[in-house]
């Protein structure tokens, strides 16, 4: 294939409008992030939009509709914000407040803000707007008066935050205030009695502690953004004169892109899992060429940016993401460079699955997505070569092609930025993924050697243990109903507010299941939501973790809820299915569970259970157990 | 002195738009207010072209600057009410 690394801008833009007239999304898409990637600059950002608007319908777009409420000019950040969005299959619809309106338009139970039905609302608010006397003149202020600005400048951002919150169930991105980067006492303000860096870094705090209390409540450290990209070319002060803007053009990209780290994981476009290559990514030098001594890994200078590459992927391990290897190589080597090498950060207990051969890597990461069971669209795919890169993009549309530098100095940063790791909430079962996918290879030797199924299930010793949603259950639970795909019923996603509105209905029952067996625990990772009305139980959710499919808990759990909405007094369990591109795993599971079909469509099907007669019952070789006072059935 | 060198070389460098330069400015005005860029006639302006509002302005200034690598003056973005206008101050900002 021709690498569109060599093409002019012209070209490549010339091979977008052809692909569009061909209607080859992947193509054009594939283009776009190159030009894009090259040039993320407000005089490309139209550009990339419109052409990514022409493609909805043609590649995987997440619709997300984003507020927001500023003290400032922020509508140049918007196509950028709109470009960067498309370019990691977001496609963003941004609508701005009034011209530093931003308090009115959270206090007025009226305001758009809570008619427009937007899933984001972020609050970009300055502290020179906020707070002018601590910004500009706070040589003026007595040590009192500075004391009661942090008190008052808290209780407002408080008072705010906890107003938007109670009446809107989008996500609330608010930005930190800004450190004056010229500071009134000079030097001295780290020594002075009140010091106006620590007035600033107190109001944040103050903000951080509120917005822990509330739920999908998030703080943009606006002072480490401005840091990373360098406070001496943030501002434009001839643009904050002129139209209120206070960013340079060149920094604006840099705060799109932040807005987008939380973008992603609030829609969902995060990875699972990360696949990278090994030679000249994993460490310098070919493995097959250079020998297990050759090779650059280590503090040193020729081996400083792979180790850092490694550091960054393990963080992201401990983050919940599961690591994977595909890499053109012979396998005896490349275990060898894991196994022995001193360098090595990452160890081979670290990956949960590799393809090593000579195989197309397409070829690899469709075999690591089945193996892992998640879907192309949870892999992320790291490499340092260009070309496969570029073949990755072409053949498999759905992965995250992770774009790095020519310099290998840039790698680590280059990952740490992709927005597709990035996690709102991070729960034990998070932190345990790696450990429980090493059970999980456990568990599939175990099947290969066990005489029937049936003696798989009871060698398993599975432990089933059911519950209502608990405080500290859920943020699980409704990342549970966010990530789920595959045994879903109805693919219902709830935020951790909704979780608790509903738990909160005396009409409803959330439900979350956790499983252990002798191998391990698999922690939190099944939920069910009903809803009691005219003497029928309606089961609004249900699914459980592909981690855990195959094991029968499903049936498990269905017993005790069936076995509940009886104790209720209803004397039917209704259902659906509403079938994805996913969902295929549970279609058959009402059918199978001998539920009748009341309807079925194409986009759905309807199913009831006459609770009058006995059933669903627990399979014998689990030990189902209930916890909150609950009696089990 | 470096910095009258620096002015030398500049003068030396432009001294007028090239017409690579002319392209890629009506490429960068045809983006922003997304017209086809041979619709991108001198006599275009906020009056005849939809979407060119205040807001359109700002990101057309900001796209200009950063694509032409020049900065304008404030009067300098009052009086770009054209693309007339536009061509001729990003000319004279580059001959300069």
């Amino acid at each position: 294939m021709v690498s569109s690394s060599d093409l002019t801008p012209e070209a490549i833009r010339e091979r977008i409008e052809q692909a569009i007239r061909d209607g080859d999304g992947a193509g054009a898409r594939a283009h776009l992030l190159r030009l894009w990637t090259a040039s993320p600059t407000p005089a490309l950002a139209p550009f990339v939009v419109s052409r990514f608007e022409k493609l909805r319908g043609h590649v995987a777009l997440t619709p997300c509709r984003v507020a927001v409420l500023r003290s400032f000019t922020v509508e140049p950040v918007v196509p950028l914000a709109r470009a960067q969005a498309f370019a990691g299959g977001i496609d963003l619809d941004v609508r701005v407040g009034d011209f530093n309106t931003f308090t009115q338009e959270i206090l007025d139970p009226a305001s758009w803000v809570y008619n427009d039905r937007r899933q984001v609302v972020i609050v970009a608010a300055q502290t020179r707007d906020l707070a002018p006397d601590l910004w500009a003149n706070f040589a003026d202020l007595s040590e009192a008066e500075v004391e009661a600005r942090v008190a008052d400048l808290s209780a407002q951002m408080a008072q705010l935050l906890t107003t938007l919150r109670s009446r809107t169930d989008a996500h609330i991105i608010v930005h930190g205030l800004q450190t004056p980067p010229a500071l009134a006492q000079g030097i001295f303000d780290g020594r002075a009695a009140t010091s106006q860096a620590d007035a600033v870094a107190r109001v944040n705090a103050s903000v951080r502690r509120a917005a822990r209390e509330l739920n999908n409540v998030y703080v943009l450290d606006y002072d480490a953004l401005i840091g990373r990209h360098g406070s001496v070319n943030w501002e434009d002060p001839r643009k904050w004169l002129t139209v209120r803007l206070p960013i340079a053009a060149d920094r604006l990209i840099h705060l799109a892109r932040e807005w987008l780290r939380y973008l992603h994981p609030i829609t969902g476009r995060v990875c699972k899992c990360l696949v990278t290559d090994l030679d000249n990514t994993l460490w310098g030098g070919v493995i097959a060429e250079d020998g297990l001594d050759g090779i650059k890994l280590g503090s040193g200078a020729g081996g400083y940016a792979y180790e850092s590459l490694q550091r960054v992927m393990l963080d992201l391990r401990h983050r919940g993401v599961i690591l994977a290897i595909a890499s053109k190589n012979n396998p005896a080597e490349a275990r060898d460079a894991i196994e022995k090498h001193p360098g090595m950060i990452l160890k081979a207990g670290h990956f949960a699955a590799h393809r090593v051969n000579w195989n197309d890597k397409a070829t690899s990461l469709r075999e690591l997505a089945a193996e892992l069971n998640i879907g192309l669209d949870a892999l992320a795919f790291i490499d340092d070569n260009p070309v496969e890169r570029e073949w990755i993009r072409g053949q498999l549309p759905e992965v995250t092609v992770i774009d790095l530098p020519a310099d290998p100095m840039g790698y680590a940063a280059a990952l740490r930025e992709a927005p597709v790791f990035e996690r709102l909430t991070l729960t034990d079962e998070d932190r345990n993924r790696g450990r429980m996918y090493a059970e999980q290879q456990a568990r599939a030797q175990l099947q290969s050697s066990a005489a029937s199924l049936e003696d798989f299930y009871r060698s398993l010793q599975i432990e089933v243990d059911v519950a209502t949603v608990r405080p500290d259950t859920i943020t699980r639970a409704a990342q549970l109903t966010q990530k789920t795909n595959q045994f879903n019923l109805t693919t219902r996603r709830y935020s951790e507010q909704q979780i608790a509105d509903l738990a909160a209905d005396p009409a409803c029952r959330v439900y979350t299941v956790r499983v252990k067996d002798r191998l391990g625990d698999n922690g939190v990772v099944g939920v069910a939501v009903t809803r009691d009305g005219d003497g029928r139980c309606e089961i609004d959710t249900l699914l459980l973790s592909c981690r855990v499919i195959g094991r029968t808990v499903e049936t498990a759990f269905l017993s005790h809820i069936a076995g509940e909405a009886r104790r209720r007094g209803n004397s039917l369990l209704t259902g659906q299915f509403l079938p994805t591109a996913k969902n295929v795993p549970a279609k058959d599971f009402y059918r199978s569970h001998e539920f009748s079909a009341k309807s079925e469509h194409p986009d759905g099907s309807e199913w009831e259970f006459d609770l009058s007669k006995p059933g669903p019952s627990c399979p014998p070789w689990i030990t189902l157990r209930t916890a909150n006072g609950n009696p089990s059935t | 002195m470096p910095a009258l060198d620096y002015a030398q070389d500049r003068e030396r460098e432009s001294v007028h738009m090239n017409p690579p330069q002319e392209r890629q400015l009506l490429q960068v005005i045809a983006d922003v207010l997304n017209l086809p860029v041979d619709r991108v006639t001198p006599e275009r302006s906020p009056q005849n072209v939809e979407g060119w509002d205040s807001v359109q302005h700002l990101n057309l200034v900001l796209a200009i600057e950063q694509a032409m690598g020049i900065q304008f003056a404030p009067e300098d973005i009052e009086k770009m009410q054209s693309v007339g206008e536009i061509v001729e101050i990003v000319r004279e900002k580059l001959s300069v």
